[in-house]
This record gives structure tokens, sequence and C-alpha cells, in this order.
């Protein structure tokens, strides 16, 4: 009876939960005391207790922390006075505000502003979430993500993220992510800890170039005993890897620097070098070289990298064909008179300088930089090589390899070199002079045109281009002797790196003048140059 | 006969000195005389810009001398004529005492502005006139000098040479670009007051300015053709058409080169000082290639190796400067780069050569000599 009894109470009251369930889980749902715990505790009253709240969250691996404190860093994550319910706010704009549920992202329509509670942060909780959102992206699938927010921890790791991060640390795989690990570590344990810890982190951070370590180190070394020893030790060590760093950097600027004074001057190397012409309006080819380029980017407007290729051989063709028409129409009536060339020529460049600013515009023009082009390549945090300036590099070594090659292994190059060599007897041979003139300008004054494609990337594209480089290029042919294109690339080269030497002690201008003085004694010394021509070259 | 005296027996000399006096007297008396509103009346404006034509000819005339007779092309005189208007602003700048914007009696207004407390070492002595005057032949003259000596020592010569010159007055341009060299950077020297107590203002010194600069022009004409109808001047001719042969008859090449550059430096920085007080400015422009080149193109537009036809051609090229800028500005350089291709193409011996009847040892004629020279 009593069992029968209890029994029928119990079916009514499964009964009554069944049926009245909808409705009581609605209710509890919005009511307070059933939103999640970590939330409530989020909601506390102060600050001290919202960060710890912080902690527990992360540690009790909710599966939506990261949305969660993703939220309240940005200021969305706020509750419903009425409801107490927990949203996240989707759009603030408006009286109305969307809103959408925190646990499980129900979408709940607009709800009045005045209707929501903001959970507010301050300074040091909004620190503290970044560095536990970093621990938190340390989980990220790809080596790339965790890579940096290891990076973004550097300095920034405290107390509390120790556990998380040493965990970490220990279920890491990648070596990279490990040693920026380890680093994050070793910056805390060098401000907070002593002894054997601070001698260990010394260890892993010497070598180390990142700012944020050098600081950590700079506040140990600041102390007194063997741990400020040992720090001072291992920022001499990481002292010196920076002055190879930059050591390494001003060569690349220097190369890179060069190699624009190789590109201008290696055209001038074969009209002045080789045929003995002294062609004032070099520098003008040179900027023809470059309107080219910009006129391809006009014409394939949105292609910037296709147009910068196709210039390539039309910067070539323009800058040969105009080199051409000076040869045939000014320089062949001034054979053996090099001085009244230089002067004619000179007077070339005005017209053309005249021309450009005149039929396209006395303004800069600007090139685009493709996007391949763009950026830099990082080799570690205090070396990084701009790309533009690599492929220039790149590109001078390219055309110097394919004159050299014309020059040496061609049946044009011979003809060159026997007409500078012996004009009469070359032509008693049966070669045709004047065609090896033409062909020899135009080749030279095409190398100038890629100079200027080259240099549409590095500087302004104005009437002026060719002007600023015209000095430049005469200085390293005749500093690396006339006639020698091995002489042109090493004398580019080394002008270009002792300007960077320089640069930096002496200022750009100063360095600039000092390399001039430089040349111009240098030419008094040896009057041919680097790389004299010898034997029968050399009487021509 | 003493060779300074030696010019005055030359025909062409004579017509030279004589048509530049009668000029002067006649602007003068044009300027003086006739009233402002007369058709024939020369106004000071036009006589400080005639001035200016015989500072650029005394430089062409400098120029002539070291191109037409010693086969130098030098594309660096501008930086001659630069260091004599330099020495003369720096003397100029010292006269404005406490006139100056910010007052200071002793440091010119742009080392005010740079926060400069002492005059730099090398600005002392430069209120005095004469160390000035002395300065402006000195400053061009030993940079000449150096530079000739160096250079000649080391038989650089030809294209190589001038290369370098145009690199000299380049490195000079950068220099004097800067505000740390104490020669007021991009700006230059500017703001002069008076020269000598003659205000510069005053048409007055204006004309007298103008008169100087005649005379200078007829003293250095005189003084380079006394070089080069001298004996010294036959051996410049020597070495310009056939050097290793001068050489070979033992002429020291290499000093007679270095004394007619030097001179010819100093004539240039004497025209860059009567230049400046009629400017009324100088800035580093001055050092630029371009004006280098340009005085080039004067001297062979005029002729070579004839002294009256450098001065003819600077006076030519500038007064068509003067009119093309003013009329159609972007013109100028067109007109300039032909002047630069035709002078050279089509007038290897200039326009004085048209005119010239008797046969004479121009570089055009001899240019086979030279040529086997150089090899």
């Amino acid at each position: 009876m009593n069992l029968l009894r209890t029994l029928e109470v119990s079916l009514l009251f499964w009964c009554c939960v069944a049926l009245t369930f909808p409705v009581l889980a609605q209710q509890t749902d919005s009511a307070e005391q059933d939103a999640p715990p970590e939330l409530v505790a989020l909601a506390a009253d102060s600050y001290a207790d919202k960060g710890e709240a912080i902690q527990a969250l992360i540690a009790s691996g909710h599966p939506r922390t990261r949305t969660w404190l993703t939220a309240l860093l940005d200021g969305k994550l706020q509750r419903l006075e009425d409801s107490g319910r927990f949203v996240i706010v989707t759009d603030n704009s408006g009286r109305d505000w969307t809103v959408i549920d925190a646990v499980d992202d129900a979408p709940l329509g607009e709800v009045s502003r005045r209707n929501i509670d903001r959970i507010t942060i301050n300074n040091a909780l909004r620190n503290q979430l970044r560095s536990a959102m970093a621990v938190l992206d340390l989980d990220a699938p790809t080596v790339q993500e965790r890579l940096v927010s290891a990076d973004r921890l550097l300095g920034k790791v405290d107390g509390n993220l120790v556990g998380p991060l040493a965990a970490r640390l220990d279920a890491e795989e990648n070596p990279a992510v490990r040693e920026k690990l380890a680093q994050a570590l070793a910056i805390h344990r060098l401000q907070s800890g002593d002894g054997a810890a601070v001698n260990a982190a010394i260890d892993t951070l010497s070598g180390s170039l990142n700012p944020a370590m050098r600081a950590a180190l700079n506040g140990v070394a600041a102390g007194e005993g063997e741990a400020a020893e040992a720090a001072r030790r291992a920022l001499a060590s990481i002292e010196q890897k920076l002055k190879l760093n930059r050591a390494a950097e001003t060569l690349y600027f220097g190369l890179s620097l060069g190699s624009v004074l190789v590109l201008a001057a290696i055209g001038l190397a074969i009209t002045f070098g080789v045929m003995g012409v002294i062609n004032m309006a070099h520098g003008e080819l040179i900027m023809l070289g470059a309107y080219t380029t910009w006129m391809m980017q006009q014409l394939l407007p949105g292609q910037p990298g296709l147009a910068l290729i196709l210039s390539i051989p039309a910067g070539f063709l323009v800058a040969a064909i105009a080199g051409i028409i000076i040869e045939r129409s000014v320089i062949r009536f001034l054979k053996g008179r090099p001085l009244e060339t230089l002067l004619a020529t000179f007077g070339v460049s005005l017209i053309l300088q005249q021309l450009v600013r005149t039929l396209i515009s006395p303004l800069n023009r600007t090139v685009v930089t493709p996007e391949w082009m763009s950026g830099s390549l990082v080799i570690n945090e205090a070396l990084s090589l701009t790309l533009n300036r690599l492929y220039v590099l790149g590109f001078a070594l390219v055309v110097f390899a394919g004159l050299m090659l014309v020059m040496r292994r061609t049946r044009l190059g011979l003809e060159v070199r026997a007409v500078t060599q012996n004009r009469a007897m070359a032509r008693a041979m049966g070669i045709r002079a004047t065609r090896v003139d033409i062909m020899t300008f135009a080749l030279g004054s095409g190398v100038a045109g890629l100079a200027g494609v080259a240099l549409s990337q590095l500087t302004n594209v104005g009437p002026n281009l060719g002007q600023s480089y015209i000095i430049d290029s005469f200085m390293v042919v005749v500093f690396g002797g006339v006639g020698n294109l091995w002489g042109t690339l090493v004398a580019g080269m080394s002008l270009g790196v002792i300007n960077q030497v320089l640069e930096p002690w002496a200022g750009a201008i100063l360095a600039k003048i000092i390399v001039l003085v430089f040349i111009i004694l240098f030419i008094q010394k040896r009057p041919r140059g680097l790389f004299p021509q010898k034997g029968r070259a050399a009487e021509g | 006969m003493h060779w300074l005296a030696k010019p005055a027996t030359e025909r062409n000399t004579q017509v030279f000195i004589g048509v530049l006096t009668a000029a002067l007297v006649a602007v003068c008396l044009l300027n003086l005389l006739l009233p402002a509103g007369h058709p024939l009346h020369v106004s000071t404006y036009t006589v400080t810009l005639l001035g200016k034509y015989l500072c650029y000819a005394l430089l062409a005339v400098a120029v002539d001398l070291v191109w037409g007779y010693l086969g130098i092309l030098s594309l660096g005189h501008g930086a001659f004529f630069a260091l004599g208007g330099y020495a003369m602003g720096m003397y100029l700048m010292r006269q404005i005492g406490d006139r100056g914007v910010y007052g200071d009696p002793l440091l010119p207004d742009f080392m005010v502005f740079l926060n400069w407390e002492s005059l730099p070492w090398y600005w002392h002595g430069f209120d005095m006139a004469w160390f000035a005057f002395l300065m402006v032949l000195l400053a061009p003259g030993l940079l000449a000098l150096v530079f000739g000596f160096l250079a000649f020592r080391s038989r650089v010569t030809g294209v190589y040479l001038s290369i370098i010159t145009q690199a000299l007055t380049f490195a000079l341009m950068l220099a004097f670009f800067r505000n740390e060299m104490g020669f007021g950077g991009n700006n230059g020297l500017t703001d002069f007051k008076e020269l000598l107590t003659f205000d510069l203002s005053a048409d007055s010194t204006r004309l007298g300015l103008f008169v100087a600069s005649g005379i200078a022009l007829g003293l250095g004409y005189w003084l380079c053709r006394a070089i080069v109808s001298s004996k010294l001047g036959r051996v410049c001719v020597a070495s310009r058409d056939a050097e290793a042969r001068t050489r070979f008859l033992g002429y020291r090449v290499e000093r007679v080169q270095l004394f007619v550059f030097v001179v010819s430096a100093m004539l240039a920085g004497v025209a860059g000082a009567l230049y400046v007080p009629q400017v009324g400015i100088i800035n580093p422009s001055v050092f630029s290639p371009l004006f280098s080149i340009e005085i080039v193109v004067w001297v062979a537009l005029g002729g070579r190796a004839m002294l009256y036809g450098a001065v003819i051609g600077a006076i030519l090229v500038n007064y068509a400067k003067t009119v093309f800028t003013g009329v159609m500005p972007d013109a100028w350089l067109f007109a300039l780069g032909g002047l630069f291709v035709v002078a050279t193409v089509m007038l290897p011996q200039g326009l004085a050569g048209l005119f010239a009847k008797r046969k004479r040892s121009t570089p055009a004629a001899s240019a086979k000599g030279a040529k086997e020279a150089t090899a």
C-alpha cells in the first residue's frame, strides 16, 4: 500500500515534470542561477575578482572560453538587466542593439540599450586578457599562428601564465615555437626569479636578437652579482651578433646601390668604354627606359607585374632606337673628336629632358611596384632585405652576364672588338664598320633602357632621373677602367658599398662628396682605372 | 718687345679693345644723358644686364684660354667662377654689419638663423676689402693649382680630365648645398647692401660695376692675348696639337698647362666677383655641371681659339637666353640643346670662324695632329 502510494505520487510527479518541462526549461534558461558559473564570476564587482575569474575560466577549459574572452576584451560581453542573461552584442549602432546569447549563440533580436548592463574591464585586465588569449592561440592548428602568438607573449608573461605556458611548452612539437615559448618563460624568470632559474634563463636568452629580450637582460645586467655578470656576457654576445647583422645590412644596401650604379654604367661601358664615344645623353636613355615602364603600366592598368615584365624588352627597344637616332644624326659626324661629341650629346640630353617635360609632364610619375616585388625577405629579427632591391640586384647581374656573353661569345662582340682595336684593318677583313658602330651603340643604349626599367622600381620617374646618374656612371666606368666590363662591375659594386659604409657617420651628401674626391684622386694615381686595358686594345 | 705689350700691335686686339671701349662709352652716355622716356635710353636694368653679360664674356675668355689654346676642356670652370663669387659675397655679407634682419653686428643672418655662436674661422678677414679681393684671386687659383698639379702631373688629359673637372664642380655643389659648410646652404649669400661704401642699389653704382666689368674684360682679354702670343703661348698650342712631341722636344708641358690653367681659373674668379654684386646673389646652383658646360657652348658657338669668338658667343647665347626665358621659357632648353648640336656638328670653328678669312691654326684644322698626340 505504502509502496503503491509512493509509486503513484512519483508517477504523478514525473508526469507533471514532463508536462511542465517546456515551460520550466525556458524559465531556468533565463534564470540567473542557471547561467554558467564562469560567466557569473566574470561579472563580479571588483576587477581583482574578474581577473581571478578569467584565470579560472581558462583553467576550466570551457569550450566557449575563447568566444567569451574575445567578447569581453572588445566590450561586447554584456548582461541583460531584466533577465540576467549573458549576451554578446553584434551590432551596437542605434537605440536598439542586436544581441545573441552568450552560451549558445541563439539570436535574441534587438534589445533596448537601456536594458543592457555592460561588464567593464580596466587596462590591467585588458593586458591580462591579451596574454591569456595568446596562450589560448597556442592551441592553433598551424605552426605560423602558434609562432605569432608565442611572439606576442615575449615580455608579457606574468605569474598566472607560467603554469599554462609550461604545459604548452611540454606539449609543443615544433622547435621554433618551443624556442619562442622557452624565451617567453625565460624573460619572466629573469624579471622575477633568482639564482639558478635566472642563470638558466640567461642561457636561454643569450644569442637572441629580439628587443624584448634585450630589454629584460638589460634590466638584470644593471644589477649586481653573478646573474648580472652572466647577463652582461649574454648582452655582449647579442651585441656582437647585432653588429654582424648591421654589417650584413650595410653590405646589402651597398650592393644594392652598387647594382644600380652598375646598371646605369654598364651601357656606358659599352658606348664609352668599348667604342670610345662620350654619350652625355646616356642618362636620358635611362630616363626613357623608366618612362617606358610607366607607359606600359598606363596601357595595362591593373596588371603592374605583367607591364613591368613587358617593359624589359620594350624599354630596351625604345632606348636602343633612340640611341640609333642619336648615333646617326649627331655622333657619326664627330668621329675622332671626343670633346665635341661630349658637347653635342649633352645638347641632345637637354633636348630629350625638355621633350619629356613638354610631352608628358615636368612632375614625377609613379610607377607601381607589383605585389611580388614589394615587401621584404626576413632573415632574422634584426635583418630583413627589401625584395625590390633584391630583384634589381639580380637583374643587374643577369644584364651583366648577358652583356658579357654578347661581347665574348657572339659574332657581334667579336666584330665590335675588332673595329675598336683597328678600324681600318677590320674593314679590310670585310667587317662593315658602320653597321658595327650602329649595333654597338644600340646595344649600349638599350642596356641603358633596361637600367631605366629597373630604376623605375627604386626611385621617382621624372625628367631629371637621368641627370642624377650621368656623373656617377662616368665615375664608375673611369674608376673601373675604360673598356673593361669586369672593371665596371667591380667599380660599381665597391663604390656602392663604400658609399653605404661612409653614410652612417658622414651623412649621405658628405659620403657622396668623399667618394667623388676619392675617385678624382684615384684617377690621378691610376689614370687608366682599376683594371687598365693591356696590349693592343690599350693603344686604340 | 715686352710680352705684355705685344697685344697692342695686334690688329684684332686693337679692334676688340676699340669696340669694347666704344660700347662702354656709348652705354654710359645713353644711360646718363638721355631722359628715361627716350627710345635710345638705356635703362639701369639693361645696364646691369649688360654688365652680367660682360662677366660671362670674361668667363668665356678664361675657358677659351684653356680649351682653345691648351686643348683642355674644363667642365668645371663654373666652380672657379663661383669661388670668386663666394669670396666677393662673403665680403658683401660682412659689409651688411648690423643692418641684417636679425641685427647681429658680426654674424650674417643665415648663421644667426642656424643658431651659430661665432663666426667660422674662414669668414675672418673678409670684412677687409683688400683681403676679400685677394681671395677672389687666391681661392680659385689655389683650387686650380692643387687640382691641376695632380691632374697634369699624372697626365690626365682629354675626356678624362673633362669628366673629373665635372665631378669636381659637382662635388663642390653638393658641399655648398650643405648648411654646415657655412656658406648659406641652399639660399647662398644675398641681401647685400654696399660695396666699398657705395650703395649697391644706386644707379651710379650699377653703372660703375658695368664699367668695371668692361674694364676687367678688356684687361683679361689683353692678358690672354699676351699669353697666347708669347713664346709660352706657342708651347701651349704645340702641346694642344701634339702633346707627346712637345714633351720630347724638352718642354715641361705639365708646367705650362698648370700655369695657364691657374691664370684661367683666376680670371674666372674675377668674373664671378664682378657678377655677384650686379646680380645680388650667389648660390650653389652656379656650381652645377649644367652651368659649367653652358660656358663651354658659348665658346664653341663663338669659336674656339679665337678669344673674341668666346666674347661674341657668351653675349649672343646669354642674350638669347634672356629673350627666350622671357617669351617662351619651355623652348629655352630646346634652343640650348640645339645650339650644342649645331655648334659642334655644323660650326666646328664657331661663328667667328665664319668671318675669319685668314687661314690660321685652329683646333679643327689640326684635329688630326691632336688625335695622333692622344693616341
